[in-house]
């Protein structure tokens, strides 16, 4: 294994994790815009503000990491695609900043009306910042961002594959958040509430699938070299993708919320990774390959280092945080 | 003068001058929160530390409290750092494009120190309560080592841009990189020293501050005696150190970066012995209107009494900084360095005599003071340091020119930047004083507004 595609492999890794962590984070936000009035909404909002209170800033320093390391270890391509893509990234930049500040900001609210205020900025940020990366992803992915940085502002990201993308990408981090949230209502002993997220995410997940399905036919025809991918060596983990989001769906629907999340899980894991296998060897599609984009070898082998520490020094505590939130004395509300 | 730079501006790629005001806006916003997330966590520490140990219920209340105000801040921290993330490729591509992988690596254990720092944040936040106590007090220990090393890996890249080591340039292509050699760059273990004590500093003073204003109210209690006296220690040693590291940082300014110093000590020809000028102006290649103290500006700049201080004569007109702004930042941060490390000395010796400067409003209005101007004391030395750098991004190497995008609608994002940080500050700023506003009611756990009945959620 090359040192640049084992760095690769590690930016794909924070890639991974920011779709599943941060994802489920950004996907709560659907359920707090649509919880109803205030009253109504009380105990669906409190839920969120418990669930992702604790995770949120942790699972937030994976796209920090995907930066990182992709400035790092592939410096031009990095440069590249930020001054093409300028316009999706600004705004999912704004949806961050606005998302992280409204959510600190509503949790401590003295009265309802502000409480109100931050809470509307907050859902709303949060789905408008998967939706931006999204397209950022499909920009990269259909080979629209040349090396030069030269790419169009606008139709690099308002294309076929970028708009699926970015609506895909806010499916699937709704669908995430409802099969963690349905547990975790549970857990608490929220049974009404349980009740209720059950069937909002039954019904993102079926919306969400229904969209990949209609989205097949203009991704194929508009991303070739990514269609080459998805329907030939990545075509396993689009399978088991589909498999594991199908059985998401029948464990929601019988009532099997803590089995369902690690379907919900696998079903992300395994599209995100089928992308990723289905574009190699390109770092940026039809422009620049892993290897032929890669820095320095001794910048490479210390970032190696740094991804090796963060495994002893940042997976342990991260796996302790998440384990707490979801244990029994985390769950009192 | 004013000619040069209108020529020079018309050459600058159309992005250039709204990148610079973009990144100093967002840096100098950022930094105000980062010093809370490297020095807040010690201070909660000592009064959490001493609650348990002491089982003082005041010293546990106040770090409860401190806790809850620092989910805040460092919630608005990490949100303007991912801006500065960004910002970094979008505003200097050149720069990234180029050195990327040569300053990247420091950023790389930036992030790792991060993370550590919001998965513990996270669990002390929500510990309170629901762990053993003498684990959940365990929990902050990562938290300010992990400040620590966060801090010293962001200033080394700074360190390097203004000492750039680890590479070699050889017919235009950048070879050789060792990326450990730029991150353990000459400057970046004084640089982290001087910037780690101004977070102490910016922190201390401001929280101090904000107890020295409720004792102005007449709420002279336990609370905030010890409220005021943590901080504030604190903030006393760092503002003692700071001019020992400053005065070693500044070392060698004169033979790393002559044109800095120049601009730093006013300094027009080269003199011999250069004297300390304060205040004034450079207008047209003369100095007007400083005061002039013999000797110390070789005393201070050299370490010598005949050493000068080489002058802006001696650089070429394209590689002077804007030499008034710089002089200016730099005096700033120095003149109100000095007086805060002043004030902390008079305080102490009070003390020590057996008079408590607590009791005086003018000192509580002091104190009151003393954070908004440690705040400015930082900004003034980034100002002094960023601007004397210029015309370079990575000194001697790459011009900030060549680093900027062409990118025309920056003033836009310049706008909507500004709009957007002056919306977050209010809003911060009101959260956090209706905040203080319920603990003063009696309220302990704010529940917010919306929860069904105000449960144990912390």
């Amino acid at each position: 294994m090359s040192v640049e595609f084992a760095v690769a492999a590690a930016l794909f890794v924070g890639v991974i994790a920011y779709a599943v962590l941060g994802g489920a984070d950004f996907g709560s936000g659907f359920y707090d815009l649509t919880a109803g009035g205030a009253r109504r909404g009380a105990e669906l909002r409190t839920l969120v503000d418990h669930s992702i209170g604790p995770v949120w800033e942790a699972n937030h320093v994976w796209l920090i990491y995907v930066l990182v390391i992709w400035w790092t270890g592939f410096p031009e391509s990095f440069a590249a695609a930020v001054t093409t893509l300028i316009l999706p990234l600004l705004v999912a930049l704004l949806g961050i900043v606005l998302r992280g500040a409204s959510f600190a900001f509503r949790k401590y609210s003295a009265t309802l009306a502000e409480a109100r205020l931050f809470g509307v900025i907050f859902a709303t940020s949060s789905i408008i910042t998967p939706f931006f990366l999204g397209t950022v992803a499909g920009a990269v992915a259909s080979g629209r961002v040349p090396l030069d940085g030269s790419g169009d502002r606008w139709s690099s990201w308002l294309n076929p594959t970028s708009v699926f993308g970015g609506i895909i990408a806010v499916g699937t981090c709704a669908f995430l958040a409802g099969t963690f949230l349905t547990a975790d209502a549970q857990r608490s002993g929220l049974a009404s509430l349980a009740d209720i997220l059950r069937r909002r995410a039954l019904s993102v997940g079926v919306t969400t699938g229904a969209v990949v399905f209609a989205a097949l036919v203009p991704i194929l025809r508009d991303a070739p070299t990514l269609s080459a991918g998805l329907t030939g060596r990545a075509a396993p983990l689009v399978v088991l993708s589909a498999i594991a989001g199908g059985a998401t769906l029948w464990l929601l629907w019988s009532r099997r919320f803590n089995a369902a999340r690690f379907t919900a899980v696998l079903a992300v894991v395994s599209v995100i990774s089928g992308w990723g296998v289905a574009q190699y060897p390109w770092l940026l599609v039809d422009e620049v390959t892993i290897a032929d984009a890669a820095g320095a070898p001794a910048t490479l082998r210390a970032l190696l280092v740094a991804v090796g520490l963060a495994g002893v020094v940042v997976v342990p505590p991260l796996i302790y945080l998440l384990r707490l939130t979801q244990s029994e004395a985390w769950s009192r509300l | 003068m004013d000619a040069r730079l209108l020529s020079l501006a018309a050459g600058d790629p159309a992005g250039l001058l709204a990148a610079r005001e973009q990144m100093a806006l967002s840096l100098g916003w950022h930094i105000i929160l980062a010093c809370f997330g490297v020095a807040f966590p010690a201070m909660i520490l000592v009064l959490h530390l001493r609650g348990v140990r002491r089982n003082d219920p005041v010293a546990l209340g106040l770090a409860q409290r401190w806790a809850k105000a620092s989910a805040v801040l460092f919630a608005i921290g990490a949100v303007s750092g991912t801006v500065l993330s960004f910002e970094m490729g979008l505003l200097w591509p050149g720069l990234m494009g180029t050195y990327g992988d040569v300053l990247g690596l420091p950023f790389a254990f930036e992030g790792l120190s991060f993370f550590v720092e919001a998965i513990f944040l996270g669990i002390y936040l929500y510990g309170w309560g629901r762990m053993e106590p003498r684990l959940h007090l365990v929990m902050i220990v990562p938290m300010a080592i992990a400040g620590v090393v966060g801090t010293f890996c962001v200033i080394s890249v700074n360190a390097w841009m203004n000492a750039p080591a680890g590479f070699r340039v050889a017919g235009g292509e950048i070879v050789d990189v060792n990326p450990w050699r730029a991150m353990f760059n000459d400057l970046a273990v004084l640089q982290f020293l001087h910037m780690w004590l101004a977070a102490y500093m910016v922190v201390g003073f401001c929280v101090a501050g904000v107890y020295a204003v409720g004792m102005l109210r007449g709420r002279r209690d336990d609370h905030h005696r010890l409220g005021f006296i943590v901080p504030f220690v604190f903030a006393t040693v760092a503002a003692l150190s700071q001019p020992v590291v400053g005065h070693l940082l500044g070392g060698n300014l004169g033979d790393r970066q002559p044109a800095k110093l120049a601009a730093f000590e006013l300094a027009e020809t080269t003199e011999s012995p250069s004297p300390l000028r304060i205040g004034g102006w450079y207008a047209d290649g003369e100095v007007h209107g400083t005061v002039d103290i013999p000797y110390l500006g070789s005393l201070i700049a050299q370490n010598s009494l005949t050493a000068p201080v080489p002058g802006l004569d001696t650089i070429p007109d394209d590689e002077e900084p804007p030499v008034n702004i710089t002089h200016w930042a730099f005096q700033t941060m120095v003149g109100l360095g000095t007086a805060l490390a002043l004030v902390v000395t008079v305080f102490w010796l009070a003390r020590w005599r057996g008079r408590d400067l607590l009791g005086h409003r003018w000192f509580l209005r002091l104190m009151a003071l003393a954070g908004p101007l440690a705040v400015v004391t930082m900004e003034a030395g980034w100002i002094a340091t960023e601007v004397g750098r210029q015309p370079w991004i990575v000194y001697g190497h790459m011009r900030t020119v060549d680093a900027a995008g062409d990118n025309p609608g920056l003033w836009w994002l310049l706008t909507a930047t500004a709009v957007l940080y002056t919306a977050m500050t209010a809003a911060a700023v009101w959260v956090l004083r209706s905040m203080a506003r319920r603990w003063r009611s009696g309220e302990i756990d704010l529940p917010s507004p919306y929860a069904p009945q105000s449960g144990g959620i912390a």
